[in-house]
């Protein structure tokens, strides 16, 4: 897959091409794209003077990056303690069976990327899911497909 | 540059400003066991097998003698019971990894360590970086690096750059402390390209800026 090579040097030449930045012009490409080609990366590398296996160690380090395709859309369903009681298990299957995708994939159009997660920290709305940043609390698992049909 | 007096084991050492503990002892000919150690590379900490007692300004602390720097009055123990026991679990720990490591082995020898005690977990790494450093900062070609983190982290060479610059360097292979064949794998590994991954190359070229690598 192929993509835009000047969308990429902007957003490098957005930070001023600075090796410090290197995380943050990471996380924009990660943000346009959501995921990070090797193209990409490349292109980092050679624009900033920064050594492919350092990029290697941070973009595997931290979660936030992905080096494999993801979809538009991420949906991020909690499965901590208070969520798990309250029935996350159920909205995660039923999101399972909607997208038809298991958790940590991604589906053939790259429309949705399922994650599980341990606790969003808002266990009081519970079971929650979050889609694109955007978190839908006391989700039945009836909602939960029908949260999704509001993307595209 | 100044120079100062501390104690090692009991002898009065002199040192220079700027020297790690394990310089200073190895001035007087003291042997504190290391295996992340090199003397071309900037200390890293990574292995903590030369841990020792450090007394300084009233307060004793275990520190990592390739880091620490040495200071002026310090009394430094580098053979006591306390630390044979923390050496013994650190070499336990590590042939968990790499349980026919011969450095490894001897260390065990000398604090009786059990190599059987932990789990199997034969990545053959122990993670000491002298690779990655060596290749980072003696032959700046940066051709291998850590990947992922925590318990999944490990050495991964860079399959564009180790292509053009290993096969006649593999300078990094005898530093291993766990034998070479653990580069060798990686290496071999890392540079059979995956097919489908040459495919997409080879798809995309002219396109993009990668035209010159898969060529």
């Amino acid at each position: 897959m192929c993509m835009d090579i000047t969308r990429i040097d902007q957003i490098i030449d957005d930070h001023n091409a600075e090796q410090s930045s290197l995380i943050q012009i990471l996380l924009d490409i990660q943000a346009e794209h959501h995921w990070l080609p090797k193209q990409a990366l490349d292109r980092v590398a050679e624009k900033l003077d920064v050594p492919m296996n350092r990029i290697q160690h941070i973009t595997t380090f931290y979660k936030a990056f992905s080096q494999v395709p993801k979809g538009r859309h991420q949906i991020h369903v909690c499965m901590g303690t208070a969520c798990h009681v309250r029935g996350a298990q159920r909205v995660l299957d039923t999101i399972s069976d909607a997208t038809r995708i298991k958790a940590g994939e991604t589906d053939a159009e790259l429309k949705f990327s399922l994650e599980t997660v341990n606790c969003l920290g808002c266990c009081a709305l519970g079971p929650v899911m979050v889609v694109d940043g955007e978190y839908h609390g006391n989700v039945a698992p009836a909602q939960a497909a029908d949260v999704l049909k509001n993307y595209e | 540059m100044s120079e100062f007096v501390l104690q090692i084991d009991g002898k009065e050492v002199t040192a220079r400003e700027g020297m790690t503990i394990v310089e200073a002892a190895k001035t007087a000919g003291i042997r504190i066991p290391t295996l992340c150690h090199h003397d071309q590379l900037e200390p890293y900490g990574a292995c903590r097998i030369c841990t020792v007692e450090a007394e300084a300004n009233g307060r004793n602390q275990l520190v990592a003698a390739c880091v620490y720097p040495a200071e002026k009055g310090m009394v430094v123990q580098t053979k006591t019971e306390k630390l044979a026991k923390i050496r013994k679990v650190l070499v336990e720990q590590m042939m968990a990894h790499a349980p026919d490591a011969p450095q490894l082995l001897e260390l065990a020898e000398e604090y009786g360590a059990d190599r059987d005690r932990f789990d199997k977990d034969p990545s053959f790494c122990i993670l000491c970086g002298l690779c990655v450093r060596y290749c980072n900062e003696v032959k700046k070609k940066n051709a291998i690096g850590y990947i992922d983190r925590g318990p999944r982290r490990e050495i991964s060479f860079i399959p564009d750059v180790a292509g053009k610059e290993c096969w006649d360097c593999k300078e990094c292979f005898p530093l291993c402390p766990t034998s070479a064949l653990q580069a060798a794998y990686v290496l071999t590994e890392a540079l059979a390209t995956p097919p489908e991954e040459a495919a997409q190359e080879a798809g995309c070229a002219g396109s993009c800026s990668c035209s010159g690598s898969c060529g």
